[in-house]
């Protein structure tokens, strides 16, 4: 039998062996699905619909970009989206404005599901959109990209179109600046290489498969998001990939190269800010699973510290990773949707 | 000459601005895409695979891309007999690394290159779904063609290819620049670039050099320059676009750079002012310890449709039945190259703006619809129109 042998020709283990698979299998580029004829086919032969939801607080600077480029090429030029809508958690500036001007439909957070109380935070944002939105697939993109193309869309809902066991797709951008012996840097963020990918790496070593874990940027199938639970701050995207694997392994996941995202940067400090609320998501996702007994409590007081000249003091934050239940336990939305 | 069609009424060019609103947001999507793709003099290909990818969704005939590196395309006219060209030059003034983002607000976009001449390859791009959308079919086979290599050493090299190499015949043809509404050119200048190089090779000649190097020698070359400068009919002017030299405060430079243009309506006298920058160059060196050189790069013959021609008549026209005040100006960009060949051609532009060639160059865009309902009432005139050259 042959022996697979990894990249320094060793013995490769069980895990290597599936995400080397995986990557083959599951990992796209956006130019392999640059035919729009192609593309609106597979989606009327596969008889479903789809939902692009951005979600916004004080964007106005690039939202209206985004909504004009995704209405014309998605929706006036080819029937590709069946809706474009942008979700606020209360911007101050005109960023609902622009969008509505553009044609995007725009709904205020806090005014869905009221009942439920809004909480400020992306992840609320995302949640709130699989009761408000029709499509059977959704497609998230973040308000900021300043290079905006279709393909932020198409490169990540075709692989749904084509795999029927593909439940969520992943965007991936940015080629390695440099290649070393042959091999590549997997380019992911400063806060996925110093935080998530150690964290993935001790504890679901399959999910260091995918390049870019945090971004913003994924389509997924209303089946599963349903039944997902929502942090409602930074920690959404790694807590839905553990649940995402728990539940159905690593091929229900694929990632798509969309080569180049350019964006406002993060500060440190923000980017501190970030991690802490991804790492409470993750030792929540930990207990959840029973994975580590005797796990700290997780207090929700992140400390940095600050200068100012010579004057040094502890700025403290408190962070809460709150959670939403899966949404098809509402009764409302199992009304609005027939499911009840 | 043949009868000329009658002009459009207000109404007539009211609903097309009406009708054209349909298409906003693919207008607008095309702005965006366009200005965004870096384009500078040379370096064009990734926009004009934009528009050739544009004309290929728009199942247009004959796309191609030639030697120069200019993309062209045929909307078939109902009889085909004759050939109308839109022109718009895809090249930006700024370079592959700059930022091109373009921003979105209410009502304006802002970003390098978006009025010059990003919008004016969005408009191309666009014109076969305006037309479609306005269920206008021309009789004559339309040409859209993005040309490459307009502006500085670029001389025009895109257009003047394509014009000599295409196996149409081209009877008319109409030039789309980003800004300003109200912009009609139907002549051109007779025109002549160069560039005048001081290099002091390490020496020194004087104690004003010691201070300051090639600059010195270089600031009594721009006065020079400007006393050439002849007032009187027809006026002949040199401007000076740009000089470089030096890069700190106590270092003088060894090497300094003046871009200049001389521009006149008689040929004669831009060769002639032209003879008397390289007489004065000439003189400079024998008195220089370095080297003074100019190098010419550019040259353009004026050309002229007239006044009163009818494509002109027309344009004006459509510009009043608009509310827009014309602003007649010369031109030295692709007119100037289809007026050379005689082909009866107009210059137009597209939309409102602010801080032209500025890194936040901004157009409005309300107007947009203003410029489209009159390109299409120019162009259906043209359409209809005989192709006469009176100039």
């Amino acid at each position: 039998m042959n022996q697979v042998l990894n990249l320094k020709g060793n013995p490769m283990r069980e895990v290597d062996k599936a995400v080397a698979r995986w990557l083959k299998t599951n990992t796209f580029h956006h130019s392999e699905f640059w035919d729009m004829q192609e593309l609106i086919r597979a989606k009327e032969k596969a008889g479903i619909s789809i939902s692009l939801c951005i979600p916004t607080l004080n964007e106005e600077k690039t939202i209206g970009k985004e909504i004009i480029v995704f209405k014309s090429e998605l929706m006036d030029r080819y029937p590709f989206v069946d809706e474009i809508a942008v979700i606020d958690s209360g911007s101050t500036d005109n960023t609902i404005e622009i969008a509505a001007s553009y044609g995007a439909d725009t709904y205020l957070s806090a005014e869905i599901l009221p009942e439920h109380g809004f909480k400020a935070g992306k992840g609320e944002n995302l949640w709130k959109a699989i009761h408000q939105l029709k499509g059977d697939i959704i497609c998230y993109v973040d308000a900021d990209i300043k290079n905006i193309h279709p393909k932020f869309v198409t490169g990540l809902v075709a692989p749904l179109l084509y795999r029927p066991e593909v439940q969520y797709v992943k965007a991936f951008y940015d080629r390695p600046l440099a290649l070393s012996e042959g091999l590549r840097p997997s380019g992911g963020g400063r806060v996925t290489e110093i935080l998530v990918r150690p964290l993935f790496s001790i504890f679901f070593p399959q999910l260091t498969a995918l390049m870019q874990p945090l971004s913003g940027e994924y389509a997924v199938r209303r089946g599963l998001l349903e039944t997902l639970p929502f942090p409602i701050g930074y920690g959404v995207e790694t807590s839905h990939l553990i649940d995402v694997f728990r539940a159905h392994g690593l091929d229900a996941f694929a990632q798509t190269d969309l080569d180049r995202r350019v964006h406002r940067n993060q500060s440190t400090i923000d980017l501190g800010k970030m991690s802490f609320g991804i790492l409470q998501a993750f030792l929540n996702r930990l207990r959840h699973y029973d994975i580590v007994s005797e796990l700290p409590e997780v207090n929700g007081m992140f400390r940095q510290l600050q200068a100012e000249g010579r004057c040094y003091e502890m700025l403290n934050r408190e962070i809460i990773e709150e959670e939403r239940p899966p949404m098809v336990n509402l009764p409302e939305y199992l009304k609005r949707h027939g499911l009840g | 000459m043949t009868k000329e069609p009658a002009q459009k009424t207000i109404d007539q060019i009211l609903d097309k601005r009406q009708s054209l609103k349909t298409l906003r947001e693919i207008l607008f999507a095309n702005i965006i895409m366009a200005g965004e793709i870096p384009a500078p003099t040379g370096c064009e290909r990734a926009l004009t695979q934009f528009l050739c990818d544009r004309f290929t969704e728009g199942w247009l005939n004959d796309i191609s891309r030639d030697q120069a590196g200019n993309v062209a395309a045929v909307l078939p006219g109902a009889n085909g007999k004759r050939n109308l060209l839109v022109a718009a030059h895809v090249d930006k003034i700024w370079g592959e690394s700059e930022d091109h983002t373009v921003n979105v607000g209410v009502g304006r976009m802002s970003g390098r290159g978006i009025a010059d001449n990003g919008l004016g390859v969005a408009v191309l791009a666009t014109l076969p779904l305006v037309l479609e959308a306005l269920e206008i079919q021309l009789k004559s086979n339309l040409i859209l063609l993005g040309t490459t290599r307009s502006f500085g050493r670029g001389d025009l090299a895109g257009m003047r290819f394509f014009l000599e190499h295409t196996d149409r015949e081209i009877g008319a043809g109409l030039c789309l620049e980003g800004m300003n509404l109200g912009r009609l050119s139907y002549s051109s200048l007779g025109m002549a670039r160069g560039v005048i190089s001081v290099d002091s090779k390490g020496s020194y000649s004087g104690p004003d050099e010691q201070s300051s190097g090639a600059i010195a020698c270089l600031n009594e070359l721009v006065g020079e320059l400007l006393e050439l400068n002849r007032g009187g009919f027809p006026e002949t002017k040199i401007l000076i676009g740009s000089m470089e030299a030096g890069s700190g405060f106590n270092v003088p430079p060894g090497k300094a750079k003046v871009r200049f243009e001389i521009r006149s309506e008689d040929a004669h006298l831009v060769e002639r002012v032209e003879t008397e920058v390289k007489s004065l160059i000439g003189r400079k060196e024998l008195g220089y310890v370095g080297e003074v050189t100019v190098e010419m790069i550019a040259h353009r013959q004026p050309g002229d449709l007239g006044a009163d021609h009818p494509f002109v008549e027309a344009a004006h026209h459509t510009l009043s039945c608009l509310g827009i005040r014309p602003n007649v100006e010369p031109s030295i960009s692709e007119l100037a190259a289809l007026l050379d060949r005689k082909i009866p051609s107009l210059t137009l532009g597209i939309t409102k703006g602010e801080s032209r060639h500025s890194p936040d160059e901004m157009i409005h865009l309300e107007p947009i619809f203003d410029g489209l309902a009159q390109i299409v009432s120019v162009l259906e005139f043209m359409d209809e129109s005989g192709f006469e050259f009176e100039g």
